[in-house]
């Protein structure tokens, strides 16, 4: 078998001057198409999945601590919510999510996002992608859907294993809520959900910083670790008094405002302005990532 | 094969010069209502195209760059003479400091999302998801063309490794492949679908001697079948064979482009005429009453530019009496093309 006398026929082409073809026509669907490789390709990488398995053994590792401990005179310390997860398995998923929300998660959103564009410049696999062609900006517009489907997905590990797990360690009953109030269990889990969607929502304006940080460098590792540092510096920036006037804009200082769902009369206001902050912070990054992507040399 | 392209008889110098130089001929249109030049005979056609990277080095220098459709274009030079930056601005992956580009007559990058699906290229090497099998980069490629169709993907991909012959590694992560393996993948990945342009940046890196051959062979293939080729190489002599059109880069300038046959014939041939040393001298007066300028005597081997037939040459030696032991023309070189357009060897680096 060789590149000479390969069976395959010449692939038919009008001959010499005669190859006036028209433009190729766009195919329906293929921007899902090209979605769908995306993901495939996020979700079939072996970093990646060890990732979400590691992320997904926190709430293993937290209920087992909680487990063992809950008669000795350890029990019932911690955080609010951590103490509370003895008395009702639900509680492990807040319990795990505010874990993972300082390093964890900033981590993953960082891998994740910062090697979205610099992860294929250092391949080199980026030139052929967009000579194929793919529109900069389409790319831009895919790796980002993809990052934030791996960053959501991660938090949601987190969620459904902390919620079999505390099931199963501590059983599920109504939730006492952080005012004392009762709720039904169904009203619980509601609540609890919407805890992981906040979460995972105050995770997407890292997620365009790190996109930015991207699309800046051909060192993913750099892009990587400077979005986790973002994220730290804000929120070492956010214990400083001094700096109170520019908390509420900071990238963190919403993130622990999801405890409003743990309230009788859930403050949405809250969370409102903890979503505008987020989306702020993806306006003014995601507009950064177009505007250096749609124009840089591409000499990867 | 050259007899189907535009004539163009005369190798020309190229540069800043010639771009200044009107053009009147008749493979390239002019559009009517902006009066530009549209090149729609012109597979490829480059305007002064320069670019200086942010460091200050100028990469590419106004180059004019004109490879006509149909035609086997060997874009040579050494390492650093541009070659690579010329074909990333014609991709639109590097966007020039200054001057123009078309592919297959469309202005670039701004006709990108037309021009490009007919274009397969190979850029500074081979580059795949390491991860992931040589298939499924392959898939991975056709999913990112808006304009392929998704029912063929499979057919098309297993077609392309077949005709590069990486059937039976299709399956293998492509961080197990050769490096002759990836060069091939490379060129499955162009061959993906019917291209009107072929683009390949030294496809004969990393590949032993067979394997050169047959990236020959395929190109010659994919010419006969009407595909365009522009491919880079800084080997003068590995591609040569199969050019129909030459283009010569050094240090960002293009130093000439034109039919290979032409621009190999504008610097005279030398004859060797090889006798015995006693009829030496005899031989080099003939050789001078011929009008042979730059007789170069080496013991029984004399050597003059030839300007006359070189059977004129025998017959008059016969016709003198020399005794004629050999006599061979000898083509003057791409390589030496190099040296007198350059003053410089053909292997230097910048
Ligand atoms: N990104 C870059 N920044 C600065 N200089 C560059 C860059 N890429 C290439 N060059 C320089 O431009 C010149 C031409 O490079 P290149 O086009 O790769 O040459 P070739 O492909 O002919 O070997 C070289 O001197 C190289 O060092
Ligand atoms: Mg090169």
């Amino acid at each position: 078998m060789s590149l000479a006398d390969a069976a395959v026929p010449t692939a038919a082409m009008p001959s010499g001057s005669a190859t006036h073809a028209a433009a190729p026509t766009r195919v329906r669907g293929a921007w899902g198409r090209l979605l769908r490789s995306e993901l495939r390709l996020v979700f079939g990488r072996r970093r990646n999945i060890a990732l979400l398995v590691g992320l997904a053994c926190v709430p293993l590792l937290l209920g087992t601590v909680l487990f063992v401990t809950r008669d000795s005179a350890l029990g019932g310390q911690g955080p609010g919510f951590i103490s509370r997860v003895t008395e009702n398995g639900l509680f492990l998923v807040v319990a795990a999510l505010f874990m993972c929300l300082p390093f964890l998660l900033p981590l993953t959103t960082g891998i994740a996002s910062g090697d979205a564009i610099a992860g294929e410049a250092q391949a080199g696999t980026l030139r052929y992608l967009l000579a194929v062609p793919v529109s900069r900006a389409r790319l831009l517009g895919i790796k980002a859907l993809a990052t934030l489907a791996y960053v959501a997905c991660a938090v949601l590990a987190i969620a459904v294993v902390a919620f079999v797990v505390g099931a199963v360690m501590f059983g599920v009953g109504d939730v006492t809520l952080l005012s004392g109030t009762t709720v039904p269990v169904a009203d619980g889990v509601l609540r609890i959900a919407g805890v992981a969607a906040y979460v995972a929502l105050s995770l997407t304006g890292l997620v365009a910083v790190g996109l930015f940080l991207s699309t800046l460098t051909e060192v993913p590792v750099g892009a990587m670790a400077g979005t986790v540092v973002v994220a730290i510096v804000s929120a070492v920036l956010d214990t400083l008094p001094q700096l109170a006037v520019i908390h509420p804009g900071l990238l963190t200082h919403h993130w622990l405002d999801f405890a409003e769902f743990l309230r009788l009369e859930v403050g949405w206001g809250v969370l409102g302005q903890g979503l505008a902050v987020q989306a702020a912070w993806v306006a003014v990054f995601g507009a950064l990532a177009w505007s250096r992507f749609t124009t840089a040399d591409v000499t990867s | 094969m050259a007899t189907t392209l535009p004539a163009r008889q005369t190798p020309h110098a190229t540069g800043r010069a010639g771009s200044a130089e009107p053009v009147h001929r008749a493979d390239v249109a002019v559009d009517a209502a902006s009066g530009m030049l549209t090149g729609v005979d012109l597979a490829v056609r480059t305007a002064g195209l320069t670019k200086r990277f942010r460091s200050g080095q100028v990469a590419v220098d106004g180059i004019d760059l004109e490879v006509p459709r149909g035609s086997v274009y060997g874009f040579l030079g050494p390492n650093g003479s541009g070659k690579t930056t010329t074909i990333r601005m014609l991709l639109g992956l590097v966007g020039p400091t200054d001057g123009r580009a078309w592919l297959l007559g469309e202005p670039m990058p701004d006709a990108a999302a037309r021009v490009l699906p007919r274009v397969g290229v190979l850029v500074e090497g081979p580059a795949f998801q390491p991860y992931l099998s040589g298939a499924a980069n392959l898939a991975r490629l056709d999913a990112a063309d808006a304009t392929a169709d998704p029912r063929t993907s499979r057919r098309r991909t297993g077609d392309a490794l077949e005709r590069v012959g990486l059937a039976a590694a299709a399956r293998k992560p492509y961080r197990q492949y050769s490096l002759g393996m990836k060069q091939r993948l490379g060129l499955a990945a162009a061959l993906l679908r019917p291209r009107d342009l072929l683009v390949l940046d030294e496809p004969t890196n990393g590949l032993d001697p067979q394997g050169t051959r047959e990236v020959r062979h395929l190109v010659r293939e994919l010419a006969d079948a009407g595909t365009t080729v522009l491919v880079s190489s800084h080997l003068l002599t590995e591609i040569e064979q199969v050019c129909s059109h030459i283009g010569i880069m050094s240090r960002g300038r293009l130093l000439a482009q034109g039919e290979r046959s032409v621009l190999t014939d504008a610097r005279p041939a030398r004859v060797v005429v090889t006798t015995t040393v006693a009829d030496a001298d005899r031989a080099a007066a003939v050789l001078g009453s011929l009008g042979l300028v730059d007789v170069v005597r080496d013991g029984a081997v004399l050597e003059a530019a030839l300007g006359t037939p070189p059977e004129t040459v025998s017959a008059a030696l016969v016709g003198a009496g020399v005794p004629l032991l050999g006599l061979e023309v000898r083509r003057p070189s791409l390589e030496q093309l190099f040296v007198t357009l350059t003053g410089e060897g053909f292997d230097v680096a910048r």
